[in-house]
């Protein structure tokens, strides 16, 4: 059955007061981006309700993809047909046929907003009601609890039909929760950490340090990867690539064995604050859950998170490792996060890290260092990439592939 | 040659067979390594599983590689049977599988489970009511294949699919070895099948390549333990070229599905409407939307089948009696034997298996060959 339009209905948004206005628009906006793709696609963000007209694209595709977009709390696909009763209730059979098991039960809800439509509710409730009873045998009506709810809108282009009611991402739309910056280091959890920011309405910039030759192409292109998947969503994500061999060599050099991966992870965090307060975002956002590493205790996290008073919001910190990895599996970048390449906070990895750094040791052992020479170098050469939905970073060869494939 | 032995194999397509000389040749990688290298074998690895699993409407993660057709029917039952054994040893297949599948029940019937087989009626289908009986609270798999590899009867998919919605814990999994590319996809890719196997060999792909659909969240337990490849389920260093050409091949069989369906049914009438008009002749498949558009099984009573393969063959027609696989062992077809056809009769069974390449002409030309051998026959009956 090809449907003509998807009806959208609001989360949250629904009870924000004032701000409603601005969240309609944001989730039209974002979800014309992940539909970029296709050009037919009509998103109209209205007050009540959004309809995506669909004017041809692949039904199942586009549904599949609204799955995804935060601030939808449930959407239904309809069929458009002719202000005819005639042809409404064939479709209307045909469209219960298609889910009817035995021993099911429907009901008929209309809502007429055309008034001069030559019925009124009830009249459409009631004829259509008795031709379904006729034509689908074994069917019952049941008011309370059906088990096929058929809509009939009335409205003034035509009569709409829906009897589906798929479950959305819920959560605020992204973008209308602030802009934030996200530390994605391409493991398990920096994009489930993402995700959830997302979830509340937060627009993420990603930053990604990475030291070649120490860590290779592969593991950017992973990252950018990684980003791509999360495009889908809210829309595109500015992917922002900070060289750190300099600063690294340094720290090896300069630092005891013992506090290298404090004191990494502390310029790590001053150049993000720093990238972060110049494009005028209001927070950092981690993957840190307790106790999952060294640098990932309450200690540790009390001496790194000293180099700024910038908010750094922690979404996965008291998660257990399989919840993450459940999420990562459900957003699908678990397969990709585990692909086995360096990244910079695997390498020059000691053989114990400080569990219980202390912050005196660490400002101390620092000051052998130029911090603000090296933080300047570092966002000095950065990149910063515009990622879309669809976008492909591991293969490049993807157009040399499709000959032989 | 006329070749009308399509369900046995297929003869692997040049422009595929380019694929694999080229993967062979220059991206010989191991797509494990970390080097680019190995890298871009990588990619050609998980470009060719998107492609497979856009053509069938899948995603990605739910396409695993195999070696075939068997691997995959031996995977999904043992790897059912050992993951689920806690919640039952209970296993539903039909009485007309491929030996792969009943075969690997018989195995498994040792290691103390219990098989039930569904019955067939004169077509070979199961019934919807016999399945729902069979079911206990015990039945951890329900394992039926889409179309039959001795008279192509297609199974009542979608039917089943529908009841098992009512069971969400048991395993569905359907053998689409022969199912593939005959005008049936919908019905095996339905709402609740959690498992489909597919051989490459038998649409023009190289032999010792396969896939498996498997639905995310479902879980077999691995047979083949290893290095961890196709995420740690199935080990062993994946065979890229094999596989490049796999999805080449089943790009071009898809993307011409409906014209070849045509021909082959046309190609079937026939010879089906020539030579049921003679006495001798008992029909096994119907030219009806309950039978795959390539396969033609008959018997000529009286005369057995490997003499009418032979008398074929001195005519360079290559046909074959009910399956490949159990035509050498002199084996009464378990198809027919399951359908109650008595075994004077079903020893007299032959099956002709159409493919994209045949023609009116070679079809006529099997006709007037039959005329004439029937005659021939009516000497030895």
């Amino acid at each position: 059955m090809q449907y003509s339009e998807i009806m959208v209905r609001y989360g949250e948004l629904s009870t924000k007061g004032k701000n409603r206005k601005d969240f309609i628009r944001q989730l039209g906006r974002n979800t014309k981006a992940v539909l970029k793709d296709f050009p037919m696609v009509e998103v109209k963000a209205q007050r009540d309700r959004m309809h995506v007209d669909l004017n041809g694209a692949d039904d199942k595709v586009v549904m599949n993809r609204l799955k995804d977009v935060f601030g939808i709390e449930n959407f239904s696909p309809s069929i458009q047909v002719e202000k005819d009763m005639p042809t409404i209730s064939e479709m209307v059979v045909a469209m219960i046929k298609e889910q009817f098991r035995p021993g099911m039960t429907f009901k008929i809800t209309t809502k007429r907003q055309d008034k001069n439509f030559e019925f009124n509710t009830n009249q459409i409730n009631n004829m259509l009601g008795d031709y379904v009873l006729d034509n689908v045998p074994g069917i019952t009506v049941s008011v309370h609890n059906p088990d096929i709810e058929m809509r009939v809108e009335v409205r003034l282009n035509g009569v709409f039909l829906s009897s589906e009611t798929i479950h959305g991402a819920g959560g605020l739309p992204v973008g209308t929760g602030g802009r934030a910056t996200m530390m994605l280091s391409g493991g398990i959890d920096s994009p489930v950490a993402a995700y959830m920011a997302m979830k509340r309405g937060v627009k993420i910039d990603m930053i990604h340090f990475y030291s070649p030759p120490y860590t290779s192409e592969q593991a950017l292109a992973k990252a950018k990867e990684l980003t791509a998947k999360l495009t889908k969503f809210g829309g595109s994500i500015q992917f922002i690539q900070v060289p750190f061999t300099e600063a690294q060599e340094t720290i090896k050099e300069q630092i005891p064995e013992g506090y290298l991966m404090t004191i990494q992870r502390r310029m790590m965090l001053r150049i993000a604050a720093e990238i972060t307060k110049r494009r005028h975002c209001t927070g950092i956002f981690n993957g840190e859950a307790l106790g999952q590493v060294a640098s990932q205790t309450l200690e540790s996290m009390m001496a790194i998170n000293d180099v700024t008073n910038m908010p750094v919001l922690r979404p996965l910190i008291s998660m257990d490792k399989t919840d993450i990895i459940k999420i990562a599996e459900k957003i699908d970048t678990y397969d990709l996060s585990i692909l086995p390449y360096e990244d910079c906070c695997t390498i020059f990895t000691p053989p114990s890290p400080k569990t219980r750094p202390s912050l005196e040791k660490s400002r101390l052992f620092e000051g052998n260092i130029d911090v603000d020479d090296l933080v300047e170098k570092s966002i000095a050469r950065m990149k910063i990439t515009d990622i879309h939905p669809g976008d492909e970073f591991m293969n490049t060869d993807v157009e040399a592939f499709a000959e032989l494939l | 040659m006329i070749y009308f032995d399509n369900s046995a194999t297929t003869q692997a397509l040049p422009e595929v067979v380019d694929t694999y000389a080229k993967v062979s040749q220059s991206i010989w990688g191991n797509p494990s390594s970390l080097h680019n290298f190995g890298g871009q074998a990588f990619n050609l690895l998980e470009q060719s599983r998107k492609q497979i699993a856009e053509l069938v409407g899948v995603n990605p993660d739910e396409i695993y590689f195999t070696s075939g057709g068997t691997e995959g029917d031996n995977w999904v039952i043992k790897g059912t049977a050992f993951e689920k054994q806690e919640y039952g040893k209970h296993l539903i297949t039909t009485a007309v599988e491929h030996p792969a599948v009943h075969n690997s029940m018989e195995q498994l019937k040792k290691l103390g489970f219990d098989v039930t087989y569904l019955p067939v009626d004169d077509n070979g289908q199961i019934s919807i009511a016999d399945l729902k009986e069979a079911i206990r609270p015990d039945t951890i798999l329900v394992s039926v294949m889409a179309v039959n590899n001795e008279i192509g009867t297609i199974e009542p998919l979608k039917e089943v699919a529908e009841l098992l919605k009512q069971y969400p814990k048991i395993h569905f999994h359907i053998d689409a070895v022969q199912g593939i590319g005959k005008g049936i996809m919908d019905s095996i890719f339905n709402d609740r099948v959690d498992f489909v196997t597919f051989s490459g060999h038998k649409f023009h792909a190289p032999r010792g390549i396969g896939f498996m659909y498997g639905r995310r969240g479902r879980r077999l337990t691995p047979l083949l333990a290893g290095g961890g490849q196709e995420k740690n389920q199935r080990s062993g260093t994946e065979n890229v070229p094999a596989i490049a050409a796999m999805a080449k091949a089943l790009r071009l069989l898809l993307s011409n599905e409906q014209a070849t369906n045509d021909n082959e049914r046309k190609v079937r009438q026939i010879i089906g409407e020539h030579v049921s008009q003679f006495d001798k002749v008992v029909m096994f498949s119907k030219n009806t939307d309950n039978f795959a558009p390539h396969i033609l099984c008959f018997a000529v009573k009286g005369v057995r089948g490997e003499t009418i393969v032979h008398a074929f063959e001195e005519y360079s027609i290559y046909i074959s009696t009910t399956s490949a696989c159990s035509s050498k062992k002199h084996l009464a077809s378990s198809t027919l034997a399951a359908m109650d056809v008595p075994s004077d009769i079903s020893t007299s069974a032959i099956r002709v298996s159409l493919g994209d390449q045949n023609t009116v002409a070679e079809a006529k030309r099997f006709n007037e060959v039959f005329d004439k051998l029937y005659t021939e026959f009516d000497k030895l009956s």
